[in-house]
């Protein structure tokens, strides 16, 4: 055969008829869930287009002119728009319930997933797990276990998706979005920005690595960095000098933010929010617009400051502040160091560590 | 309640002395018109160009993904192709393909006028879109702009070095001439029908003209006001989406997409309403449900302001609104359907022959149901987010745009060709240009929606190996279908040449324009029309017919 056809026309074709893939492999917890409603959309496609094939193709034939020279004229029918108003309208019903409890289903998080960090920028994916283990490009998670990511972007829009998951979510700049997804077949997988992003927005792609969840403990223990991220965070808290003003005391000109995440606050303008990572974030950055009820609006902006890597850090160290023993021990290290500096070198060693430190954090 | 219609012979039939063609000659008096019929013609003439050039980057677009590296252009080029193929093919084609040249020869004449209500203003329209087109050509030719067509910020506003700038104010330009074309259809319908001309008893191509009309003069200044903020946003810096300036990103989304979804409608209704002209002619039958079909239209202009946010279901907006937005996209997918079962019943008990109008309608019926039931997919909310951003969304626009709103274009142009030159064109040529069009279209297209189930996102200028066979399929695909667009342009500029004589009505179809001659009178009519039937009436046309048999003999 392949004498008669361009080899590679021939190679070609086996690869074809060899490799031919209609599905992306099912390898999470909702990729079934998805695939349903796929074979429920294409089913309900397949009875409108046979329908209207059926039509169209039937009274072409019947009615040709040389069959049917004469045309009946015929108005309409009350009955049939309504057949035809009505029987689509309760098919679309049907996928609009569908897809929305499977949105709800891949947008809710479980409360006992795994926190993870992505900072999408061009054009990579800089992947943070709580540990402090950083992955460019590459993401590896446990399977069986629910993971969230947290992300964000630190210039123009990305996406973020894994097609084998069936997830996806827009990474934006200035606000933090989440996805989660349980993987459940060990193995390799496409991850993908989707939102088209500049030059190399087709090589802004990565692999995601499910692993048994033995293996994932081995590749985290290989992986380290040294310091977790809430440690990484805690040295920023230091240096940027907020510990001075949230220092827990009944007299701090800042609130107390020992087991503050999760909880609701009141704003200074009377509304109540829930303390999350974007509100911890705003407050960061924005201060004026995030001043808790009781507190005067003295805090500085950080805008421009601090990182988006830097910024996650120290969300995750808030969010794993359980007490301020150790915020005051830092605070009375700092003030015995600034009793010190002031009749010696200190001063200049001061900032060295702060930016030091923040260099850490960066890294 | 039954017609017998014989198609005239047209050996007798002459070309009239005396037509909009060529009552005037010299570049000036065409540059100069106030005819509406002369500015479709401006305006066909410049569309077909710039479908050409925009086609031109289909296909190189197409042959980079023939393989999975990126190696026939550079990255930036081939992020540049796809920009300007979709600034091109939506802006500069879509948007007027229709209203524009079809339209814009038709209104007036359907509703028994002499000419549009503001023939300068049409006039006007039409340079609009030249300084449009030209700044465009303008951009492409100093470098190109790689925004997207969705310019997107902050990527829009503060990453890129191109002419995005000169892109935006083409845009903004030339939606100013769409603008003015929707401005001059609504007081045309509203003010000057002729006695009798009930809005009932308008032909559903006005119809579907009007809602797009509204849809161009609400939609239109949003989008226009959108590029205004990106271009003080580039040149000024003001903070309206940039976060580090306090603005939201997420608000040009919203922006953008309150224009461009309706923008959808404004493309597709058009079409919709050239597809009930032709329906009902080659089935010699009244457009089954008149009415429903009628305010299908007004239903999906309607709805189609409300849907904005489907684009927008990743992107961070609150699960309930996007469940709201979701209910919405499912209610405008029904009157679509409505359209789709009304032409099918209209055909039921007609007399049936297979024109290449009729067989670029039938095109349009099955594409437009591919493209609209896909449409519900991306509508599902959970399942959107699987297929947004991927080939299975460009497929579902293509097999909607390109494969709906083109097929219908084809359709008008090819029924009304002999109204507009006086010409036939070849039958048998463009029968086969039809079926190309159709099998190379669902060639291209068709692997894209498993591709992109597969995953493989869009706008990529390089893909993993494994999605390389259907888009080998989807390249050979976009060859054939190259050949069916290029066949129509051939033997249509042969045919006001050498094509047979029209004379007036050779489809036998009852529409007012069939009734004068063709091509028409400046004027278009000898005597103002007074109508005393409804649209699509076979039997006053019999008898009309017969009682001018008499007069003559």
């Amino acid at each position: 055969m392949h004498y008669f056809i361009s080899p590679v026309l021939w190679q070609f074709l086996v690869k074809w008829l060899t490799h031919f893939a209609l599905f992306p492999p099912e390898a999470s917890s909702i990729a079934p869930y998805a695939d349903a409603l796929y074979f429920f959309l294409i089913l309900i496609s397949l009875i409108g287009m046979v329908a209207v094939a059926v039509l169209v193709i039937g009274f072409s034939i019947v009615y040709r002119q040389e069959r049917h020279p004469v045309a009946t004229q015929i108005e309409g029918s009350t009955l049939l728009e309504a057949t035809w108003t009505i029987i689509p309208l309760a098919l679309f019903m049907i996928c609009f319930v569908w897809g929305a409890l499977l949105y709800f289903r891949i947008y809710n998080p479980p409360t006992n997933a795994l926190d993870m960090y992505v900072v999408g920028k061009q054009w990579m994916w800089k992947i943070e797990h709580p540990g402090g283990q950083h992955e460019i490009d590459a993401l590896h998670v446990p399977i069986g276990r629910p993971v969230q990511l947290t992300m964000i972007s630190q210039d123009v829009f990305h996406s973020f998706s894994i097609p084998a998951f069936r997830v996806k979510r827009e990474v934006i700049p200035g606000r933090y979005t989440t996805v989660w997804f349980t993987a459940t077949k060990p193995g390799k997988y496409h991850l993908f920005c989707t939102q088209y992003c500049g030059t190399l927005h087709s090589q802004m792609i990565g692999w995601v690595y499910a692993m048994t969840p033995d293996a994932y403990q081995a590749w985290l223990a290989g992986s380290t960095s040294g310091s977790s991220l809430a440690q990484n965070g805690e040295r920023l808290f230091a240096s940027l000098g907020c510990n001075s003003c949230h220092s827990g005391k009944a007299s701090a000109r800042g609130p107390n933010l020992a087991k503050v995440y999760g909880t609701r606050v009141q704003l200074a303008d009377g509304s109540y929010t829930t303390v999350n990572d974007a509100f911890l974030r705003g407050s960061i950055l924005n201060p004026a617009i995030h001043v808790t009820a009781g507190y005067a609006p003295i805090m500085p902006t950080y805008q421009g400051q601090i990182s988006e890597d830097g910024l996650i850090d120290l969300v995750e160290y808030i969010k794993h502040i359980h007490t301020n023993e150790r915020i005051q021990q830092t605070l009375n290290t700092a003030e015995v160091q600034g009793t010190h500096s002031a009749s010696g070198t200190g001063s200049k060693a001061q900032p060295q560590t702060a930016h030091a430190a923040s260099r850490m954090v960066n890294q | 309640m039954s017609t017998i219609i014989n198609l005239p012979d047209q050996s007798t039939a002459k070309m009239p002395k005396r037509t909009y063609l060529n009552n005037e000659y010299g570049l000036k008096s065409w540059l100069l018109t106030g005819d509406h019929k002369r500015i479709a013609i401006l305006y066909l003439i410049s569309i077909t160009f710039f479908f050409f050039i925009g086609g031109a980057m289909a296909g190189l677009i197409r042959l980079e993904l023939l393989t999975p590296q990126s190696d026939l252009v550079a990255f930036d080029t081939y992020n540049k192709l796809f920009t300007m193929h979709g600034i091109i093919m939506i802006f500069l084609f879509l948007v007027p393909s229709v209203p524009a040249t079809i339209g814009n020869f038709l209104i007036p004449i359907m509703v028994g006028a002499k000419d549009l209500a503001f023939p300068k203003i049409n006039l006007l329209s039409w340079y609009l879109y030249i300084i449009g087109g030209g700044l465009i050509l303008w951009a492409l030719m100093a470098g190109g702009v790689d925004t997207g067509w969705t310019f997107t910020t902050p990527l829009s506003t503060h990453y890129l070095n191109t002419h995005v700038i000169t892109a935006g104010m083409a845009i903004f330009v030339a939606g100013f001439s769409s603008i003015f074309t929707g401005l001059n259809f609504i007081v045309t319908i509203h003010r000057m029908r002729a006695p009798g001309m009930t809005w009932f008893r308008l032909p559903l191509f006005v119809w579907s003209h009007y809602a797009a009309s509204i849809l161009m003069v609400l939609g239109t200044p949003v989008l226009a006001i959108t590029l205004v903020l990106v271009i003080l946003e580039r040149t000024i810096g003001i903070g309206v989406f940039d976060p580090t300036k306090g603005g939201d990103p997420l608000l040009f989304q919203h922006l953008f997409w309150f224009y461009s979804h309706p923008a959808v409608y404004i493309m597709i209704l058009p079409g919709m309403g050239v597809i009930s002209e032709v329906i009902s002619t080659f089935s010699r039958k009244r457009v089954f449900g008149y009415t429903a079909v009628a305010f299908s239209s007004v239903a999906i202009a309607v709805f189609g302001f409300f849907v904005w946010a489907h684009h927008m279901f990743i992107m961070g907006v609150s699960n309930y609104s996007a469940l709201v937005f979701s209910l919405l996209t499912m209610l405008v997918a029904v009157p679509s359907a409505i359209k789709i079962f009304n032409w099918a019943a209209t055909l039921y008990k007609g007399s049936i022959t297979f024109e290449t109008p009729m067989l670029y309608a039938f095109g349009f019926m099955g594409l437009f149901t591919i493209g609209g039931l896909t449409g519900v997919f991306l509508g599902s909310l959970g399942m959107d987010i699987h297929l947004t951003e991927t080939y299975f969304v460009v497929a579902h626009f293509h097999f909607v745009m390109v494969g709906g709103m083109l097929m219908a274009f084809l359709a008008g142009i090819h029924f009304w060709w002999p109204k507009i030159t006086g010409r036939m064109y070849p039958e048998g040529l463009s029968k086969l240009a039809a079926g190309t069009t159709f099998i190379g279209f669902i060639l291209t297209f068709f692997p894209q929606f498993i591709v992109g189930y597969l995953g493989m996102p869009r706008r990529y200028a390089a893909y993993p190996p494994e999605y390389q066979v259907l888009n080998v399929l989807s390249t050979a695909g976009a060859s054939v279908l190259g050949i069916g667009y290029l066949l129509p342009i051939l033997y249509l500029t042969w045919s006001l040449k050498y094509g047979k004589i029209a004379g007036n009505n050779p489809w036998q179809a009852t529409g007012l324009e069939w009734q004068i001659q063709s091509p028409p009178l400046t004027e278009n009519f000898v005597e103002t029309p007074v109508i005393d039937h409804e649209a699509y009436d076979y039997d006053w046309l019999a008898y009309k017919t017969k009682h001018e048999v008499q007069t003559v003999g």
